[in-house]
This record gives C-alpha cells, structure tokens and sequence, in this order.
C-alpha cells in the first residue's frame, strides 16, 4: 500500500494522534505484522477489522506497548504517539499507558468497590487528598455515562455490578488518569446487546476529547460507531479509509470479500 | 452431495444469502418481463385498437404489483437480518429502486392501454407511424435493460443511458410536433391527437426509467453513483 492509501483523509485537517510507520512484529520466528503505515486521526473512533489471526490486536498492543510483556516478541518500525516515538529508549512506560489507555475483551475491575476502582490510578500517579479524588471519581463516572447507575453504591464490591456496567466502570477507571487515546480491543464481545449499544453511545461520546482505537470482529459495530477503518489480513493492512466508503465501496477485492462475509 | 450429506457449497460462508441475493436478482429480471410484455401488448391494442388486449395489460398490471412488493418485502428482510455489505449492499439497495422503476414501466403500459380504450370510443384517427417505431424501440430498450442487468455489461449501459435514450428524446419531439400540427390543421381530431401526445409521453417516461435502472447497473458496479446522461 502506498502511504497516501494508509492516511485518514481528516487526518491532514485534525491532525494525525498516531503516526506508524512501517511497523512489523514477530512472535519468535512468526511475523504478525508486516509493514503497516498509518496515521490514525485525533477525536476520531478508529475501528479495526478482520479475521481472528490477522494481527488487529497485535496492531493495537503495539500503540502503548503491551507486547513487551510477550517473550520473544520482536518489533521494527516506528510509532509515536502525538509525534514522539513511543519506542524510543526514554520512554517512560507507566506515562506512556496512562496516557494510552487499554479496555479489554471482558471487563476486568479490581476486587475493591466502585470508588476504589475508579480512584486507583489517581492515586499511584500521587493524588491522594480525599476531596480531590471524589472529585474525579464523579467526573470519570460521569464521563462514562455510570455515574446515574453507581452513585448510591460507590461502595459496593465492582463485582456486584452487571457486565456492562463493569465494562462501563473500566472505561471509568481509564478516565480517570485522563489518557489521550484509548484502545478498545473488542469491548462489547461479552456483553449484551443493550449493553454493547450502551458503549457504542459512549465511545460516540467520548471521541469529542479523546482518540479512540477500536479492535471489533463486529463489522456492524465497525460501521456503526466508526469514522474510519483499517481492514488487516495475514498480518497486512489491507485498506484503510473512511468507514463509509470502506463498506459501501472497499478498493481492494479482498476487503470486498470479507465484509461480505464471502470468507473468514 | 458428499459422502456427509453436505454438498460443499453449503459449506461456503454465506452461502444461502447468496442463494437468495440471486433469487431477488432472477425475480427482478421476472418483474422487468412482465412490464416488457405490457408494453408490448399495449402497442399492438393501440396498434389493432384491440380493447380486449389493453384490458388485458391493464390486467395484468396486478401481476407487476405483486411482485414489485414481493421482491420489496425480500430485500427488506434480507437487510434486517443479513445486514449486507459492499457490492450485496449496493445490489440490495439498487434492486430496491429499479424495482420501482419497472414497476412505472407496468404503471405507463396499463396507462397506454387506457388511452386504445379511450380511443377505441372516438371517430377513428389513424396514429402516426413515428409512434409505433418509437414504441418498439421503447420495447427493445425495456428488454436491453435486463439484458444489462443480467450481463452487467458498462459500455451496453452506457448506450442505453445514451445514444438510445437520445434516439427516444429525439422521437418524441418529432411526434408532438407532428401531432400538434395536425391539432391545428384540425380541429375535430384534437381529443385523439392529445390522447396520442400521451401515449407518446409515456413511451418517454419508460424510456428515462429504463436510464435509472440502467445507472443503478453502473453503482452496482462501480459503487459510483452518477447519471450516464448529462445533458
């Protein structure tokens, strides 16, 4: 693909919050990734799609550098985040995640109450006055349209609330550190219908101050909350371009044929 | 069928979508027939003044109807539950308005026939030859848009949005003239002479009908969506 294929068109406009560039990454002597470039715009949702064992989440572990904790993972290329190379030798790694943060496939609160799950990260980063941090539990649960549900429970054990609220409470507990970018990586596999809409709302939301990069097998969730798309297959980028375009007209015969369902 | 039972294209991803994607392709070529049948048996009532016949396209007009929302209420469910993509996407939305223009194609045909019914009361005026050229090249070009639809073939497309609705736009205004003349040159002929301007109008109408299914072909296609003809 060429360079010019892999830029989101807004992206000149608005400002690319992720550049890549010619990233490739092998799991031991498998190669996962295979030269992606691409510039993923800010305060945009970003989906990517494809079939399991494509390298989408691969691609996504790479943005705030979960692969590290993978033995034998080997990366070459560059990516930087607002222009700085997060791969460079100075990078501070607890910045760097707190600054892209990461919601998961299933919800996964701490074994504490609400409050406490919300408050943690304010409180390793060093905020511990009481005040200030209720303050912030408030606005993050706000911010993830939970705050109206918990508000009278704050103290109740996280497990006790529905999957869809504690995937909510995740986002929450992201908010709190305030990041820049979140990278989604199939939030609303296990949850529910109402509540999977209820996180689409959400990221729709919330796109207007972050950056949002969302991993989904779920190419109607994809053309739903989207604004761009990146199709992955064999470890390559396929296309990338406006989701509307993407699905009505993909480029290339390959993307035509997976999101018609003709494979995969 | 294998061994298993299973034919291995049923083990092909979206395999019965694709069967009834088809389907929907086969009932629209179906419709367009019907309307091209219309059309033509309502030329020959105007032709023999037959009014059995153009009852009989009227008729059938039930016929077209009934397909139209069959094939309507299939691409419906096949959104809500196949949530199509792509080149099924475009199909599906596509089937979805050429179905309506074929349709019109019925609808005009009966209103021909309605008018030889019309006529067949008045004092006998013989039409003018121009009309019934126009109207069997009207029929070849109801016939040359299933033809596209079924060859998907751009350069037939593209003459049909054309050089053929062209050579139709050109007809019809060589017939009204010629009709408005004989209005003026006499009087007595005027209700049937203006029954025949309609006639000629609605040849037209089914002409640019067959242009919007022929540009559906084209999105179909090539995901553009453009008219083929600007003037």
């Amino acid at each position: 693909m060429s360079r010019q294929e892999t830029s989101a068109p807004s992206s000149a406009a608005r400002g690319s919050k992720i550049e890549v560039q010619n990233l490739s990454l092998w799991y031991g002597k498998t190669r996962a990734l295979e030269n992606i470039s691409i510039a993923i715009p800010a305060h945009e949702i970003t989906a990517l799609i494809g079939p399991s064992g494509c390298g989408k989440s691969s691609f996504l572990r790479c943005v705030n550098r979960m692969n590290d904790l993978i033995e034998n993972v080997r990366i070459e290329g560059k990516v930087c985040v607002n222009g700085e190379d997060i791969y460079a030798k100075s990078v501070d790694l607890i910045a760097l995640r707190r600054q892209v943060g990461m919601v998961f496939q299933r919800p996964n609160p701490f074994p504490m109450s609400v409050f406490d799950n919300v408050a943690y990260g304010p409180r390793i980063h060093g905020r511990r006055n009481r005040v200030e941090l209720q303050e912030i539990v408030q606005r993050s649960l706000d911010a993830a349209v939970l705050w109206d549900e918990v508000k009278d429970k704050l103290s109740s054990p996280a497990m006790s609330l529905s999957g869809g609220q504690q995937q909510r409470l995740c986002i929450a507990r992201l908010l709190a550190v305030e990041p820049d970018v979140l990278l989604m990586d199939e939030p609303c596999s296990a949850l529910d219908p109402v509540s999977t809409f209820k996180i689409e709302e959400l990221m729709l939301g919330l796109k207007e101050k972050y950056s949002i990069l969302l991993v989904t097998h779920n190419m109607f969730q994809a053309s739903r909350v989207s604004n761009f798309t990146g199709f992955f297959l064999s470890g390559e980028l396929v296309e990338f371009g406006k989701t509307e375009e993407l699905f009505e007209k993909p480029r290339d015969k390959r993307t035509d044929d997976y999101v018609r369902g003709r494979f995969g | 069928m294998s061994a298993e039972g299973l034919d291995n294209s049923m083990l092909e991803p979206r395999h019965q979508f694709a069967e009834r994607l088809f389907d929907l392709e086969q009932d629209l070529i179906r419709l367009g027939s019907v309307a091209a049948r219309m059309l033509q048996k309502a030329m020959r009532s105007l032709k023999d003044t037959d009014t059995a016949l153009a009852r009989e396209v009227i008729d059938e007009d039930d016929v077209a109807d009934d397909l139209d929302l069959h094939i309507e209420t299939r691409c419906m469910r096949l959104l809500a539950q196949q949530q199509p993509m792509a080149r099924d996407l475009r199909t599906i939305g596509s089937i979805l308005k050429a179905i309506a223009d074929l349709e019109r194609v019925a609808d005009f045909s009966c209103d021909i026939a309605l008018e030889v019914i019309h006529l067949a009361e008045e004092l006998r005026y013989e039409p003018p030859a121009r009309l019934f050229g126009m109207g069997d090249k009207v029929f070849q070009m109801v016939l040359d848009t299933l033809d596209c639809f079924s060859s998907r073939d751009l350069d037939a497309v593209q003459r049909l949005c054309t050089t053929q609705d062209d050579e139709i736009d050109d007809l019809y205004r060589e017939i009204t003239d010629e009709l408005l003349a004989h209005m003026k040159e006499e009087p007595t002929v005027v209700t049937q002479a203006a029954r025949l301007l309609f006639v000629a109008h609605y040849l037209e109408r089914i002409a640019d009908h067959c242009t919007n299914v022929g540009e559906r072909i084209h999105y179909i296609e090539t995901g553009q969506l453009k008219q083929l003809n600007v003037p």
